[in-house]
Parts: structure tokens; C-alpha cells; sequence
């Protein structure tokens, strides 16, 4: 397997993008990208994406986007695992440089979501979990991030405050990322009374809808040296797995054996441990999602999550800062472009280039992006050389 | 086509069958064609108990397309006595009243109408015991 390198990274303001059609998000990202990356060409793509039937009524993205890039003739692939979607095609471009099957490889991600109304999205999104056994009844993935939430205070004692906590951590973050959709910074009492959604979670517990994308270009190391690039980020660590597609399947309804799963394997690949991280960007798609995985990615024990983020340990300046580009809940979450954005903000952090939310003396740092309630899972270790 | 979509589901949904795995004795419910636990192909088929208990639930106020009239309503995941998991509406009792760990029973109603057509699913919700 050969050593391999990020080279480039680009991706814009993500929001309500009316103006913006799905072919032109991706191509301005991509371009950003290799335009970082400094690079004369692309030999493949792999592009997350999780519904673009759905969103915009066009499947064949592959075949799109590297028309639209001028890229055509070269191999490109969507990659879709629900909003893990931008992971894995990460991972599959991480795989196919490794492997020697291709040298430079963009992995992309893109979703537009507001060309459909919010019932419409809800229904989309909706399709990530079991249409038979779990949409046919009507639920919706609030609804089953929310019974995530209530089983979790019910054993562990998590409280709604401490759910808030999340997100109010993690807009302050995002109210220093330029090319986040919501930057505004907000307080525990607007989060708890806030609109309800699904009990207990209200809306800014959260993730909103947006229309974004994200690239990333990779190559092997050898090559990222050969051609004189300076701040090499190289991935160490790459982990996928999967668990029941239904919530109401496990055993655990509040443990996220998938992530746990991804993070075991990647850790291990990586030589590291999560006391090794330095920082961590992670799908808190909800409040109670990022406080489950970082239970998973084993930065607390089982069920000390709420406690975490309550004493300030997974803030910027803490023991673990965890989201500090304002994740989903303040950067946006276009599904599709969702994984890959986690990547960008980790090369930021390495090359020492993140601002005002820059992560002191960052060297490694651990992405994680899920699909479903849990039912797919991509974890990414990242050092700066 | 939505007729035959719902009608391959009717076993499940009218009947409660489920697929005991031979071998471990796990419960399937949707029945499988092969165990994730001992990876035996043999299964027993088994009808699931009607009664059981709420292991968490929440209430759903924004609600997916098919369902907009009926925002808000209770959702939950009942453990059935015997066996088996089912997501499921909770449904004739008030919100307020909706625990863990209360006990319930399973019905047979209507759940929603798909497509144009208005073509009428049926299947499981759960009352209070």
C-alpha cells in the first residue's frame, strides 16, 4: 500500500444557494481544490452523494460532474452511504491512490437540497432508514435521533441542557468559519426553547437543510514531495463499517457500534489511540449524536458524553476539541458534501491555517461521518508531516 | 407500483410473522434468509405476541410528506413480550402519559395512504395496556 497525501482542498459559503445548481456547486469546489492542490490534472473521482434523485431529480452524477469539470474521459464514481456518503467516497479515493490503480484522485462531495420543500427533504432524508420498517410507520430521522436522546437520559442521566450544550459549543465554533451557513452564536436558553421537532429534540438541536460541496485532491506521498508541496498532511488511518439499518434492531439503542467499529480499525491502522487526537470533526447530524460519538470514538467512557461537552472538553482550548468548523449543526449539512467539508477542516487544522478556531500545536487530528442513525460509518486519521 | 410493495408486506404487517433462527434461536422480524448472528439458513416460522413494553419513544411534530395531516403524533420502539422489536406509533393516549417502560398492546389500523392513487396501507400501532 503506498503512503498517501492531501494535497488540495476547496470548498464555498455553504446556505439556501437558490442561485446555484447542483453541477455548479460541485465544479466550484472541485476547482478550488485542484486549484490548491496545484495540480494539471485529475486521473479520477470519486463523488459523494447521497439523493440527488430525490433533491434534484438527476441520478448519473458521476457521469455530470466530470462532463461539467472537463475532466471527461476520466473514471468518476458517486459514492453513496447516506450522509456518510462524502466519507466514503474520501475513503474510495484514499483506497484506489493507495492501491496504485490511480495517482491523482479528487474525492468530492456534493448535495442540493433546497429545491424540494421541507416536507419533501424530510422524506428524502427519511429514506436512509428502513422504508418497510421504520418510514412505512412515519418516522422521520429526528424522530429516531430523538428516542436515541431519550433512552440516553433515561440510562445515563444526560440532561436537556447538556444536550444544548452541543450546540451551542458548536455555533461558537462555526462563528469563526467564514463558510459556515449558520455563524451566529447561540445560547443554551434559545436552543431548550426553541421550536420542538421531535421530543426532546427541538431545532437547534438540529442539523439544518443546505446546498453545498466539498473537494478534496489526493495523491501519493512520494509524488506530493516530488512535486515540492509544502505542509503535507498524509492520512494514516481509515476505517468503515456497518451496523443494522433499523435503530429498534440493536441490542444498544444508544451505543453507535458502527462508528466504534470504523474508529477501531482506523486507530489501529494509524498506531494511535484516542488520546492521541488532538482534535476531532464528527457527523452531530443532533445534539445527541455528537455526545454518542464521542462515547464511541472512546474520548469519554459509555454514557459520560453529556458530561464531556458540559465541562468544556470538547470545546476549542479543551482536551479535545470536537467540531471546531461549527460541524454540521452551524457549518450546514448538505448531506453528500457533509464527509468530505470533515476532511477540509482537518487539513486547515494541520497546516496551521484555521484562524481564530486554530487548535494549538495540532498534528493529528480524526474525522467521522455516519449515514443513517448509525447504519454506516467512516472514520479518517490525519497527521501533519 | 405501490400495491404489490405493500401486499408483499401483508405476512408482517396483518400477521405478525417472524423467522426464529433454528440454530440460535434469534428473531427476525422482518423473517431473513439468513442468520447475522450464526449464520444458519434454517428458520422456524413464529408469530409475535401482541403485548409488550416501550423502550423509548418520542413525538414527531414535523412529520414526512405522507403524514402531514396527522402531525403531532408519538412514535416508539416496543420490545414485545416473547421476542421480537417493532418501531410503531403509540397512538389513543395522551402524550403526557407516554413512558419507558410502560406496557403495551399492538393493534391492527390503517398507518397511511401512498401514492396518487391513495392506495391504503395497514399495519401495527401500539395503545396502552
Amino acid at each position: 500500500m503506498r503512503d498517501v497525501a492531501i494535497i488540495g482542498v476547496g470548498m464555498q459559503k455553504w446556505g439556501e444557494l437558490w442561485e446555484k445548481s447542483l453541477r455548479e456547486l460541485f465544479v466550484e469546489a472541485a476547482m478550488l481544490a485542484i486549484e490548491d492542490a496545484g495540480v494539471d490534472r485529475i486521473d479520477s473521482m470519486q463523488v459523494g452523494c447521497m439523493s440527488s434523485g430525490l433533491f434534484v431529480g438527476q441520478e448519473h452524477i458521476g457521469s455530470l460532474l466530470a462532463d461539467y469539470l472537463g475532466v471527461a474521459p476520466i473514471p468518476s464514481t458517486r459514492v453513496e452511504t447516506a450522509c456518510a456518503s462524502g466519507g466514503a467516497a474520501f475513503r474510495m479515493a484514499f483506497i484506489e491512490v493507495a492501491s496504485g490503480i490511480s495517482d491523482i484522485v479528487l474525492a468530492g462531495g456534493v448535495e442540493k437540497m433546497t429545491d424540494v420543500g421541507g416536507d419533501e427533504a424530510t422524506y428524502a432524508l427519511g429514506t436512509a432508514a428502513d422504508q418497510e420498517y421504520e418510514g412505512f410507520n412515519g418516522i422521520t430521522f429526528p424522530g429516531l435521533y430523538a428516542m436515541m436522546a431519550q433512552r440516553h437520559m433515561y440510562e445515563h442521566g444526560t440532561t436537556r441542557e447538556q444536550l444544548a450544550r452541543v450546540a451551542v459549543k458548536n455555533h461558537e465554533h462555526g462563528s469563526s468559519n467564514p463558510l459556515a451557513q449558520f455563524p451566529m452564536k447561540i445560547t443554551v436558553e434559545q436552543v431548550i426553547n426553541s421550536v420542538m421537532i421531535a421530543d426532546p429534540l427541538r431545532i437547534l438541536d438540529c442539523s439544518p437543510i443546505t446546498d453545498g460541496a466539498a473537494a478534496a485532491i489526493l495523491c501519493p506521498l512520494e509524488m506530493a514531495r516530488k512535486i515540492g508541496k509544502k505542509d503535507l498532511v498524509k492520512v494514516i488511518g481509515s476505517g468503515q463499517a456497518t451496523d443494522t439499518i433499523a435503530l429498534h434492531d440493536r441490542d444498544d439503542l444508544t451505543s453507535l457500534r458502527s462508528t466504534a467499529r470504523a474508529a477501531e480499525t482506523a486507530y489501529k491502522m494509524a498506531g494511535k489511540k484516542p488520546e492521541d487526537i488532538d482534535f476531532a470533526e464528527v457527523h452531530d447530524c443532533f445534539t445527541i449524536a455528537e455526545i454518542c460519538i464521542t462515547e464511541a470514538l472512546g474520548f469519554c467512557e459509555k454514557g459520560k458524553g453529556g458530561p464531556l461537552v458540559e465541562a468544556g472538553a470538547t470545546s476549542l482550548g479543551g482536551r479535545i476539541p470536537v467540531n471546531t468548523s461549527g460541524g454540521l449543526k452551524s457549518k450546514g449539512h448538505p448531506v453528500g458534501a457533509t464527509g468530505v467539508a470533515q476532511v477540509i477542516e482537518a487539513v486547515h487544522q494541520l497546516r496551521g491555517e484555521a484562524g481564530d478556531r486554530q487548535v494549538e500545536g495540532a498534528r493529528v487530528g480524526l474525522t467521522q461521518n455516519m449515514g443513517g442513525s448509525g447504519g454506516s460509518a467512516v472514520v479518517h486519521i490525519m497527521e501533519a508531516l | 407500483m405501490i400495491a404489490p410493495r405493500l401486499w408483499r408486506e401483508f405476512p408482517q404487517r396483518y400477521r405478525y410473522e417472524a423467522g426464529e433462527c433454528k440454530k440460535c434461536g434469534k428473531i427476525y422480524f422482518p423473517p431473513r434468509l439468513i442468520c447475522s448472528v450464526c449464520k444458519s439458513k434454517e428458520f422456524k416460522k413464529i408469530v409475535l405476541k401482541r403485548s409488550g413494553t416501550l423502550l423509548t419513544y418520542t413525538i414527531i411534530r414535523v412529520p414526512p410528506s405522507q403524514f402531514k395531516d396527522e402531525a403531532p403524533y408519538a412514535m416508539g420502539i416496543v420490545e414485545l413480550d416473547g421476542g421480537g422489536r417493532i418501531n410503531t406509533q403509540i397512538v389513543d393516549c395522551d402524550f403526557e402519559k407516554i413512558q419507558i417502560g410502560m406496557k403495551v398492546r399492538v393493534e391492527f389500523r390503517r398507518i397511511q395512504a401512498e401514492g396518487e392513487a391513495g392506495v391504503i396501507g395497514y399495519g401495527y400501532k401500539c395503545i396502552p395496556a
